[in-house]
């Protein structure tokens, strides 16, 4: 009686052996390759203990390093937000030629290496660009600068909220903002009063994942910015910085904040997924209990 | 309000889902659009809300063209096929949400709403499940929180895409006088589309027939039955029983079976369409009809007795070469048809098709013969 | 009646198309599509067109030299094998973890299925850093490898390691729904029938899921040729042994030799997009088959 799931079900890789074999190798392969380093970031950062991590947070750079990161990040999210969210609404709730290609289009930032994405801006918007000499000569520079910072982030980032809703939104559908239309509703009242609440969580998801990685960009930032100490360094470039000025203890101080974005970012994801499946679930046991 | 479609065709890619189809629905009248799927009788209803726009035509709404006026502007009550009820809004938020939405100075005051809602609820006598969510409804109680919703703003015309499709029988038909009553009741110009012939029958009072883009025939649900415009009404009403032929000086004929046709001057290819309850079950053949058949299968179907025969000697036309007969279950008392008896079947009424495309004519054997008929079987 | 009432309609043409016509339904089409081309343009093709124009600037035996280049041409090499070994890796290690997630009951469970995706949203950098400490020879794994003669710091192994640890989660997010989805009763059926769980998983498990799994290397791939940051700190950067193209680019630009930058640039840029679209065609392609069967 008590094995009654497993012999109704007989699934391949049930037996014993095979379960735990395969369990403990995944086990042992998340566990080295994930967990630990997380555990190391932090245990490195304390590793001068509790005083020198508070030296190395308050240290100006680093305090420097943590504003301007905010800085850009608190730009780059809202703007990659209505993008996102504007891109979404027009490939899941129109059908119109070229739009497959804009699906895929937004795609690209995810393929192009950060290095080249860095030079694509360098290029454009450099001293030697075309519209950047032009700039230049009206006394504006971008690169090595803070708007070159932001740019390339939100290069690196602009897919990240229209893809968390794309899928989403097409599987919900049209009906109910149709159904809104038919009832007379406004635009901005079928978006602000049916759609919104109805995407809420994959949006937060997707700004959280945004900011996430809008805080952590290296590659890019790091073509862009001139990495001047106090002035055009964000955190992921100080945390480099530092690593190559053998200031282990430093690097990973600043390193620990951005983990704990990341796993504050993990966090939410987890959150927003099991919501997700207690609704299902409630439907589900709802639609058997009818 | 009378609704006017006048020349609309509309086409997705290379699929003509509307061939200039033109119709009229009368004023506070239910008027259901039948047809299989493919039909284009979902398009028809969604280019008369304003969701679709028709390639080609005008839609006139009491005579007032609304075709370019945005659906937000028709005034119409739109009940959609998966209800679309806004999920994370309760039953009475959904209800008042079309009052909520009105320009601020049509917008009733925050009481008035509340009353309506109330009303609405009252009608559709869920009152207390005001405050539940979608998900926690059943099929039918979602169905009608969708029409309270659509008729909070008091619309003149009502449309309704396979309103009953998602629900199951029982539901189904306690929805169906539901609607029956509330329409009497409001008298709106309402439209439902349906793929069933019989809640279209039941429930409406004009039936359109579409076919492939078209309408075939628009009619009375009695009428549209007793009097069939095409092949294709026919079978879709409906069992009907074929037999395919020649007609040679007033008799059609196929293998063995034939039939006379009295008054029919064609010559030539034709069908004869009979319905299950136009015929008669004897046991031997009459002077109008030689019509050989052996019974396969003999069911009792609620109040009446489904006998399912194979012809012998001939073919019919159709679904897998049965003819169906319905018979009292006094006359199955009486006669005890068994399977493997042989029977012949005598027709009452029949519709003659000659040609394509053509009417049938209709064809009677009662004043044509001299004797009235032979009523004693066994 | 209503087919007269057709046929009298039928050859007049009182309703000529009107502009207004195609009107869409819900609100917003115009906006939506304005702000979404206003930074398509801005954001993703603009920059692209820099590019073309920098490289178009070039003579053909110009680009040639600098892309040919025997350093450059080392780091193609480079970069090219650790990311197909990393991503090779990860089909492997991906399909283990998303197969132990979906298939078994285990304590940690959702802590696993939790950090997966760390090396998505862990900034490229710290994951550099970490693993170049954890892998140093005196690093928490680093001692243990050295001892068995294995160096993985300063070297391509380290390359390698870095581009596995960015890319893993592609593969286990997209075999994972398959996994999910795949019908108890083709096992069922299978092993009914007296199959071993060997032979099932071979002609019935890896047919299902073998294209989301390809799909999944083909990303990781994509991923692992661009990957930056990580990398950087592990692999030493010893010339014609362990230099990565985009690191390639960078120290160029550092030369402020924009051509040479651009050219190589180029070269990869058009690697990744090509890759990206012939995913993107395999998987329309693959979809197509699978929901039309």
């Amino acid at each position: 009686m008590n094995n009654s799931q497993s012999s109704r079900h007989r699934r391949v890789g049930d037996s014993p052996v095979v379960k735990w074999l395969l369990t403990g190798l995944a086990i042992t392969v998340a566990t080295a390759l994930l967990i630990v380093p997380l555990l190391v970031i932090f245990y490195e950062a304390l590793g001068a203990g509790w005083g020198t991590l508070a030296d190395n947070l308050l240290d100006q750079y680093t305090l420097h390093a943590i504003g301007l990161t905010l800085f850009v990040a608190a730009l780059t999210v809202p703007l990659n937000l209505v993008f996102g969210t504007a891109l979404a609404w027009l490939v899941t709730r129109f059908r119109f030629p070229g739009r497959k290609l804009l699906i895929t289009l937004i795609d690209i930032p995810f393929a192009v290496s950060p290095v080249v994405a860095g030079l694509l801006y360098l290029l454009l918007y450099g001293r030697n660009g075309w519209i950047g000499g032009w700039l230049a000569g009206h006394d504006v520079q971008l690169m090595f600068s803070w708007p070159g910072i932001v740019m390339v982030t939100v290069f690196v980032t602009c897919p990240f909220v229209a893809r968390e809703l794309i899928p989403l939104m097409q599987q919900q559908g049209s009906e109910e903002e149709e159904a809104g239309v038919v009832l007379g509703a406004s635009g901005w009242r079928i978006f602000r009063t049916i759609t919104l609440p109805n995407i809420k969580w994959a949006l937060i998801y997707g700004v959280v994942l945004t900011n996430a990685r809008a805080v952590g960009e290296f590659g890019a930032v790091s073509v862009v910015s001139g990495n001047i100490r106090g002035q055009t360094n964000t955190l992921p470039l100080h945390v480099e910085l530092l690593y190559q000025d053998y200031n282990i203890v430093g690097a990973f101080t600043s390193a620990s904040l951005l983990a704990g974005i990341a796993v504050f970012t993990l966090a939410v994801k987890g959150f927003v997924e099991w919501r997700q499946a207690r609704t299902l679930n409630r439907l589900q046991t709802e639609e058997i209990a009818q | 309000m009378t609704i006017t479609v006048d020349g609309i065709s509309k086409r997705f890619g290379k699929f003509q889902a509307l061939d200039n189809v033109s119709l009229d629905i009368p004023e506070g009248k239910l008027t259901a659009l039948l047809g299989p799927s493919g039909s284009g009788k979902t398009t028809l209803l969604r280019i008369i809300a304003g969701l679709e726009s028709a390639d080609n035509g005008q839609i006139a709404f009491s005579g007032q063209d609304v075709t370019n006026l945005h659906v937000r502007d028709r005034n119409i009550g739109f009940v959609f096929q998966h209800y679309a009820l806004f999920r994370h809004m309760t039953v009475a938020e959904n209800i008042a949400f079309g009052l909520n939405a009105l320009p601020r100075k049509q917008r009733p005051p925050k009481a008035k709403i509340q009353k309506r809602v109330s009303e609405l609820l009252e009608m559709i006598q869920l009152p207390h499940l005001a405050q539940r969510f979608p998900a926690q409804l059943s099929g039918g109680q979602k169905q009608r929180v969708a029409l309270a919703r659509s008729i909070a703003t008091r619309p003149k015309v009502l449309l309704l895409d396979e309103p009953f499709g998602a629900l199951d029988a029982k539901v189904r038909k306690d929805l169906r006088r539901w609607l029956r009553n509330l329409h009497d009741e409001f008298h709106f110009t309402s439209l439902f589309v349906t793929h069933d012939q019989e809640e279209a029958l039941e429930l409406s009072d004009q039936v359109v027939v579409m076919s492939q883009g078209h309408v075939e025939q628009v009619n009375e649900p009695t009428e549209l039955y007793a009097r069939p415009d095409s092949r294709f009404v026919f079978d879709f009403l409906g069992q009907v029983n074929v037999l395919s032929g020649e007609v040679k000086h007033g008799t059609l004929s196929q293998g063995n079976a034939w039939v006379t046709v009295p008054g029919i001057q064609h010559q030539g290819d034709a069908q004869l369409y009979l319905r299950p309850h136009e015929v008669r079950l004897a046991t031997a053949p009459s002077p109008r009809a030689n019509l050989p058949l052996r019974i396969e299968a003999v069911s009792l179907i609620g109040s009446e007795v489904r006998v399912e025969l194979r012809p012998e000697g001939w073919e019919s036309e159709g679904s897998d070469n049965i003819w169906e007969v319905g018979i009292s279950h006094a006359e199955f008392n009486q006669q005890r048809p068994v399977r493997g008896d042989l029977r012949y079947a005598v027709p009452e009424v029949g519709h003659l098709f000659t040609g394509t495309g053509a009417r049938p004519a209709t064809v009677g054997w009662a004043e044509a013969e001299q004797t009235p008929n032979i009523r004693l079987i066994n | 009646m209503s087919t007269a009432h057709q046929a009298s309609a039928a050859p007049q043409q009182r309703w000529p198309r009107i502009g207004n016509r195609s009107k869409r339904v819900l609100p917003g089409f115009g906006l939506s599509l304005g702000i979404s081309l206003l930074f398509i343009s801005l954001i993703l093709m603009l920059p692209l067109t820099g590019l073309v124009m920098e490289v178009s600037a070039m003579s053909f035996d110009q680009f040639w030299f600098v892309i040919t280049d025997p350093r450059v041409v080392a780091s193609y090499k480079v970069t090219g094998f650790a990311a197909l070994t990393a991503s090779l890796f990860n089909g492997i290690a991906g399909l283990l973890l998303a197969w132990v997630l979906v298939r078994y009951e285990f304590p940690g469970k959702r802590l696993i299925d939790a950090v997966i995706d760390l090396p998505f949203a862990l900034p490229t950098a710290v994951a550099g850093i970490v693993l170049a400490t954890l892998f140093a020879e005196n690093g928490w794994y680093g001692q243990w490898l050295s001892k068995l003669g294995i160096e993985v710091a300063f070297t391509p192994v380290g390359i390698v390691v870095a581009m596995a640890f960015t890319s893993l989660p592609f593969v286990v997010r997209t075999v994972q729904p398959v996994l999910e989805e795949l019908a108890p009763e083709d096992e069922e059926a299978a092993v009914s029938m007296g199959a071993s769980d060997g032979l099932v998983f071979r002609r019935v498990i890896f047919p299902a899921l073998w294209p989301a799994l390809l799909t999944g290397v083909a990303l990781s791939f994509t991923r692992s040729l661009g990957e930056f940051g990580a990398v950087i700190f592990i692999a030493g950067n010893m010339p014609y042994v362990s230099e990565v193209t985009s690191l390639m680019i960078f120290i160029r630009l550092q030369e402020y030799d924009y051509a040479a930058a651009s050219a190589i640039a180029s070269v990869i840029l058009l690697v990744s997009l090509v890759m990206l679209f012939a995913i993107t065609l395999w998987q329309a392609r693959y979809l197509k088959r699978v929901e039309g069967r």
